[in-house]
């Protein structure tokens, strides 16, 4: 049982057609806009909280809840801040957005700050997504000549956008870093709280939101809360675009409903895993930031927020990477350690230090060349530095190490046997 | 982190072209009054694109123009790894994707492509001055794997062949073409879609 098309929001993932105003309009795009907005904020929240979607950026957080936090009556100007800092290694969803259907964005834009009595959007794109970026400004100056936003715009809401990029820092996707970059300094995450529904952007209440999250609100409303509730999974509802990559026969971009079994994921639209699904040694199902799950577990498993959350990984941004029998399972996560060592933004000892002694020591795991006792000392400094830093990134580096240590602990051995058996010294 | 530092050998001065200096200040117009420094990744990515890597001139001029302390660039421009700190490759500088997805797909042996064709070590210029290149952390373009980004483009479903000969057509002339190197479309499984077979207008429902 695949999702059908009529229910798939983005019909122009691959951009096989049109993405400027015309090709988006002929797709249904800002079609009834100010009707939706004439019904008010409160029917917009409350049909996004019909929906159950949950924040499609990693933590999955109810959208429409969130949008509920921002404060009333606040003499202070109300931002609406869209995270495209895509960073998280095996991600790559926003960009099909941007690039392909920027109007589904720029429309969501639009509804999403009315309901939170925002006049202005910043959308925050990685540094790395140039065209992108210039795909979208186009997009934007397209709604502005057609008085979609803008100063009295046809839809009765004044509304600016404001294009922003980064310039390559991972940490920046956190929410508070994204904040301090685009008010021009280092992406260092902020201690929370306060929150930025209260002190955001410039000081002002703000709402930060991942890009997919945005883009399916103009569906939603049009189709109703209801209908986007219907596909998917209770408590995780909606379709959802999943990223495939790594050993499979084909890896794609592919809009699904949430709770698809993985195994029919990749046969259905990956072709497979190479050398068939009894070649697969183990997934990450959700970004690099997730531990893997061993192929033993993957053969029932339906992805969605909450069968991920029991085998102790995430649905993060449904990015799966796939490893076959092939993949030295200890340097692939030593690599994952590597990015984060580099992408630690240097704040909070225990993630400035910890990523990079947690990389050293798998590369020597990698090798063989460390001590059996290293692999509880190992997991027990990632369980120093999980939990105990500003942001997330420290759970996020600690994580792949935890589930490799649960998961391939005879293989960290194994390796170190094999490195001191004497047959091999005698070799050399 | 890395360690990023400015380059020892750095130009007299800088200073924005007229068209340049035109669109900085268009994109300093955007952030509210008081909040120009919002413009200072904006603008130093243009300052980096007209001289081909950030100077300290550079960082010193785009900071006057904001009111901001010069520390404060600085710290800018050493923290988002973005900002090439060195004078890169004059044809192109190959920023090769070597996290894990791209890994899973082959980036170590375009690495060793890159150290071949163009330099032993990452962001030394190779002989003849026109190439550089070096690893970079995930690019987001993971469905595409291995990928390498060149200037404002990825060259994406790479593998050494491609890439040695997209480094041929470089160093002859040749115009190259961005996006997968093996013609598929953007993310679309290759051979074709396994959805949206169906052509026409998206059904939108009355609420």
């Amino acid at each position: 049982m695949l999702l059908q098309d009529k229910d798939r929001i983005f019909r122009n993932l691959y951009g096989f057609h049109d993405w400027r105003l015309a090709g988006a309009r002929a797709r249904g795009a800002w079609d009834g806009t100010k009707a939706l907005i004439e019904k008010g904020p409160d029917w917009i929240i409350n049909e996004m909280k019909t929906s159950g979607l949950r924040g499609r950026g990693g933590a999955g957080f109810p959208t429409g809840l969130k949008w509920s936090f921002m404060p009333k009556n606040d003499p202070r100007p109300s931002y609406l801040v869209i995270n495209g800092d895509e960073s998280e290694p095996g991600s790559c969803k926003d960009r099909e957005i941007m690039r392909n259907d920027p109007h589904l964005l720029i429309e969501g834009a639009l509804l999403a700050a009315f309901a939170m009595k925002a006049h202005t959007c910043f959308i925050y794109l990685r540094g790395e997504f140039i065209r992108e970026r210039e795909r979208l400004q186009v997009a934007v100056d397209e709604a502005y000549d057609a008085k979609l936003i803008g100063k009295d715009n046809v839809n009765g809401w004044d509304f600016d956008i404001v294009v922003h990029h980064g310039a390559g820092a991972y940490i920046c996707g956190e929410e508070t870093a994204l904040i301090e970059s685009i008010e021009g300094k280092k992406g260092m995450p902020r201690l929370k709280p306060p929150f930025p529904a209260n002190v955001g952007l410039y000081g002002a209440p703000t709402t930060v939101n991942n890009v997919e999250s945005i883009a399916v609100v103009p569906d939603i409303l049009r189709r109703g809360g209801a209908w986007f509730a219907s596909l998917g999974l209770p408590n995780n509802t909606g379709t959802k675009l999943f990223q495939i990559s790594g050993h499979v026969n084909k890896p794609c971009v592919v809009e699904e409903e949430m709770g698809i079994p993985l195994r029919q994921l990749i046969d259905d639209h990956c072709g497979g895993v190479r050398g068939g699904w009894d070649n697969l040694l183990a997934v990450i199902p959700g970004g690099s930031s997730m531990p893997l799950i061993p192929a033993d577990q993957c053969q029932d498993l339906t992805m969605d927020f909450d069968a991920l959350v029991k085998l102790k990984s995430g649905l993060g941004t449904a990015a799966v990477i796939v490893m076959d029998k092939s993949t030295d399972v200890i340097k692939a996560i030593s690599r994952i350690a590597y990015f984060y060592k580099h992408e630690s933004c240097g704040q909070c000892t225990p993630c400035r230090e910890g990523t990079g002694w947690m990389w050293r020591v798998l590369e020597r795991m990698r090798r063989g060349e460390a001590d059996k006792r290293e692999i509880d000392l190992l997991f027990n400094v990632s369980k120093q530095v999980e939990g105990h830093t500003i942001c997330a990134l420290g759970d996020a580096a600690a994580w792949p190490v935890q589930g490799l240590i649960r998961n391939y602990r005879h293989l960290i051995e194994a390796r170190i046997d094999e490195r001191r058996s004497p047959v091999k010294e005698a070799a050399e | 982190m890395a360690v990023r530092r400015l380059y020892p050998e750095q130009p007299l001065s800088f200073a924005f072209t007229p068209d340049n200096l035109a669109w900085a200040q268009r994109q300093i117009a955007k952030y509210p009054p008081g909040k120009e420094a919002s413009a200072v990744l904006s603008l130093l990515w243009r300052a980096q694109e007209q001289e081909g890597w950030t100077t300290e001139p550079a960082i010193r001029a785009v900071a006057d123009m904001l009111g901001m302390a010069y520390i404060r660039v600085l710290e800018v421009a050493t923290f988002y790894t973005m900002f090439q700190l060195a004078p890169v490759g004059k044809t192109a500088h190959l920023q090769v994707c070597g996290t894990t997805p791209c890994m899973l797909r082959g980036s170590e042996a375009l690495i060793e492509v890159c150290k071949e064709r163009i330099a032993e070590h990452p962001h030394e210029l190779s002989a003849d001055g026109q190439f550089s290149w070096e690893e970079v952390e995930c690019l987001g373009c993971c469905a595409n794997a291995p990928v390498v980004q060149i200037g404002k483009d990825t060259y994406e479903d790479l593998d050494a062949n491609l890439l040695d000969r997209l480094l041929h057509d470089l160093h002859s002339g040749k115009p190259v073409k961005p996006g997968s190197q093996t013609g598929r479309q953007a993310s679309c499984p290759e051979g074709g879609p396994t959805t949206l077979l169906e052509e026409g207008k998206r059904g939108t429902e009355k609420v």
